[in-house]
């Protein structure tokens, strides 16, 4: 494998961008090493090519934003909106995530190995999204399509103000948000799920998890459903 | 002599209320039978100060006037060049305003696009993401990035002229939005990633920043996703703009977009258009004092908004300090929102023209904030586009001829010195005299 290293204490964060966006240089090299990330922000966004990028260490804020294509791997634990509004290609987070993991994304695999933060997949927008732990209160707000799944737990007011994602929690659920409500597990459920768990690593059984999404009540405003905003 | 108390009194005129005026009734018996709040389109209705309480001063013995249609009076500005690599240049400081594709109809926003490129400014996108039509035929279109991320990709992110970081709007300063479901097409519903007919909430927060050390970062990756190339703006809604320009300021933006009260809105709660936010003319001066307290007043670009209809509002906004501003309202206005000539089809929907403004309901007979096919059909987006030129041209003229009475040979020069108030009001919140004194309220030494 042709692998090439950026060291991060010698090379800005301009430099490492520009030669990950840059296709013809980057799909050159089939394999890119980061190192000495030391937590920064912004590391391996919008890349557009279908190469394989490890991060060895913590990234800070976005570290993935808006991907299409890469794969991005952070050999640690992942800042805040990391892979925001993915587009498609895969990222996997061997640690934890902060906040708005996945946040508005459109397409692709998010896989967070530990827990993610609150508002996971939050206004997610086609992503699908695989915690191999347990995911913060609000996960999913106002979350519009694509699938959420949680091996572990699930905080308070998941799925709040929901539109059209799926939500799979194989744990407890501290609470449901407005809107959000179990849902029966159906054949294609099950055959979804089988997919993701398998193409997200995780050891798991479909079976085992409960589905939830949007009981539609609030999709057009209604006066007498004001108290439930 | 009359006998009074054989006769009936003499009439007294009916006197109605001023707190209960016939506006005033009539929102508490809509309230009463149908138990929610009035949603309507445009910006705050009520009087507020505004640049009509502003004159300009004009050429004397002390200041010396250009010839008209002689002398040359510049127009053009340059937006974006603190950081980035390519700037925007516009021949004009006029620029129009994000509007969304769904709120307004595509022949609209191609419209929108057309006169603005003709007259040599930028259009914006708004909350639904970037059309064909307006890419195609704005040369220089600003990319709204707003809380919904609606249609949002590094696509269009990278083939847009400028980033706007949308925190508020001058309608409905910390309020998000709605597009009811009947204006939901297939096509708006596609590029939103939601169902068809349902109601489409935009949030009031963006989904992974919150405060200005975030919005540092936020800006940060904009800038890496599209090689440092695009000018970033952050638009925010008049309500503390000293505090939030100085803050849009120190995370990092290229050129600040202030929007006050009388900016419109696509849909919002008429309670909150009229209620929360400050006027334009009170929120120009803290932003610009804000900008020369950081030293940024010129290399942070300042864009005003909110109720700017004439030549004479582009001249005040610039000479107090403003390098451009943006319009909305008055362009769809332009492109025949609200004309009379549709009298009888507002009559029909039990308003008038002038007074429209059920944007949200998608029956516009001018076929502007629309997406019902035959509506929008009614639109001629090359004619409207031309009118919308032409408008644009006409203010150019005005602000030229008011800045060369001036004495300037650039709108740039125009300063608070050219401008007295006509109110103490506006005196107060435009920091300039009241007209025949010296005072300005609220100056500090008084």
């Amino acid at each position: 494998m042709n692998l090439q290293t950026i060291d991060m204490a010698h090379v800005s964060l301009r430099e490492l961008n520009t030669t990950l966006q840059k296709p013809d240089d980057a799909t050159r090299v089939s394999g890119w090493e980061v190192i000495n990330s030391k937590g920064s922000h912004a590391i391996a966004v919008g890349l557009d090519a279908p190469i394989d990028v490890t991060i060895k260490g913590s990234t800070g804020y976005y570290c993935a934003g808006m991907n299409k294509q890469a794969t991005i791997r952070v050999k640690g634990s992942a800042g805040p909106g990391v892979a925001e509004n993915m587009m498609s290609g895969t990222v996997i987070i061997d640690g934890d995530a902060s906040q708005y993991a996945g946040a508005t994304g459109h397409g692709g695999l998010l896989v967070i190995k530990g827990n993610a933060s609150s508002r996971c997949g939050i206004s997610m927008k086609g992503i699908d999204i695989v915690v191999h732990g347990n995911i913060g209160h609000m996960s999913a707000f106002m979350a519009q399509s694509g699938n959420l799944v949680v091996l572990g737990d699930a905080g308070d007011a998941l799925g709040d103000s929901l539109y059209e994602a799926r939500l799979f929690v194989r744990g407890k659920v501290k609470s449901l948000g407005a809107d959000c409500m179990e849902k029966e597990m159906r054949p294609e459920h099950i055959a979804i799920l089988k997919d993701l768990l398998a193409r997200s690593g995780a050891d798991a059984k479909p079976e085992d998890f409960k589905r939830y999404g949007s009981a539609r009540q609030l999709y057009n405003f209604h006066i007498d459903n004001a108290s439930n905003y | 002599m009359d006998d009074f108390s054989t006769k009936a009194p003499p009439p007294t005129t009916p006197r109605k209320s001023w707190t209960f005026s016939d506006d005033v009734n009539s929102d508490i018996r809509r309230a009463a039978a149908t138990g929610i709040y009035d949603i309507r389109g445009g910006g705050a209705k009520r009087r507020v100060p505004h640049f009509d309480d502003l004159l300009f001063l004009g050429a004397s013995i002390s200041r010396y006037p250009l010839e008209g249609y002689r002398e040359k009076c510049d127009t053009r500005v340059t937006l974006g060049t603190r950081f980035a690599k390519k700037p925007i240049e516009l021949d004009i400081p006029i620029t129009i305003a994000g509007m969304s594709f769904g709120a307004l109809s595509g022949p609209a926003k191609e419209a929108l696009g057309r006169g603005a490129t003709a007259a040599g400014t930028s259009t914006t996108t708004g909350d639904g993401g970037m059309t064909e039509e307006e890419r195609g035929h704005s040369k220089k279109l600003v990319y709204q990035y707003l809380p919904s991320r609606y249609g949002m990709n590094p696509d269009d992110l990278r083939r847009c002229d400028a980033i706007e970081i949308v925190v508020g709007q001058g309608a409905k300063p910390g309020g998000g939005g709605m597009l009811l479901g009947q204006k939901i097409s297939d096509r708006v519903a596609e590029m939103r990633n939601l169902p068809k007919g349902i109601d489409q909430r935009s949030a009031c927060r963006h989904p992974d920043w919150t405060g200005p050390d975030d919005l540092e970062i936020k800006i940060l990756e904009l800038r890496e996703i599209t090689n440092w190339e695009k000018p970033i703006y952050i638009k925010i809604g008049g309500a503390r703009p000293y505090f939030d320009t100085t803050l849009a300021i120190k995370a990092g933006a290229d050129v600040i977009v202030l929007d006050g009260m009388q900016g419109g809105t696509a849909a919002t709660q008429d309670v909150f258009i009229e209620n929360v936010g400050q006027p334009t003319l009170a929120c120009i001066r803290p932003a610009v004092q804000a900008l020369q307290d950081m030293g940024m007043h010129r290399e942070v670009q300042l864009v005003i908004s909110g109720g700017i209809r004439t030549g004479a509002d582009v001249a005040k906004a610039l000479a107090l300090g403003a390098d451009a501003v943006s319009i909305g309202t008055a362009a769809l206005i332009a492109l025949g929102d609200n004309d009379p000539r549709w009298e009888a089809e507002y009559n029909s929907l039990g308003t008038t023209a002038g007074a429209y403004d059920d944007w949200q309901e998608g029956r516009d007979p001018a076929g502007i904030t629309t997406q019902d096919p035959e509506l929008m059909a009614l639109l001629d987006p090359i004619a409207a586009g031309r009118r919308l030129r032409n408008y644009l041209n006409v203010m150019t003229l005005e602000a030229q001829t008011i800045a060369r009475a001036c004495g300037k040979n650039h709108l740039h020069n125009l300063e608070p010195e050219d401008l007295c108030a006509l109110t103490i009001e506006a005196a107060a919140m435009a920091g300039v005299p009241l007209a025949g004194t010296d005072w300005v309220p609220g100056a500090k030494g008084f």
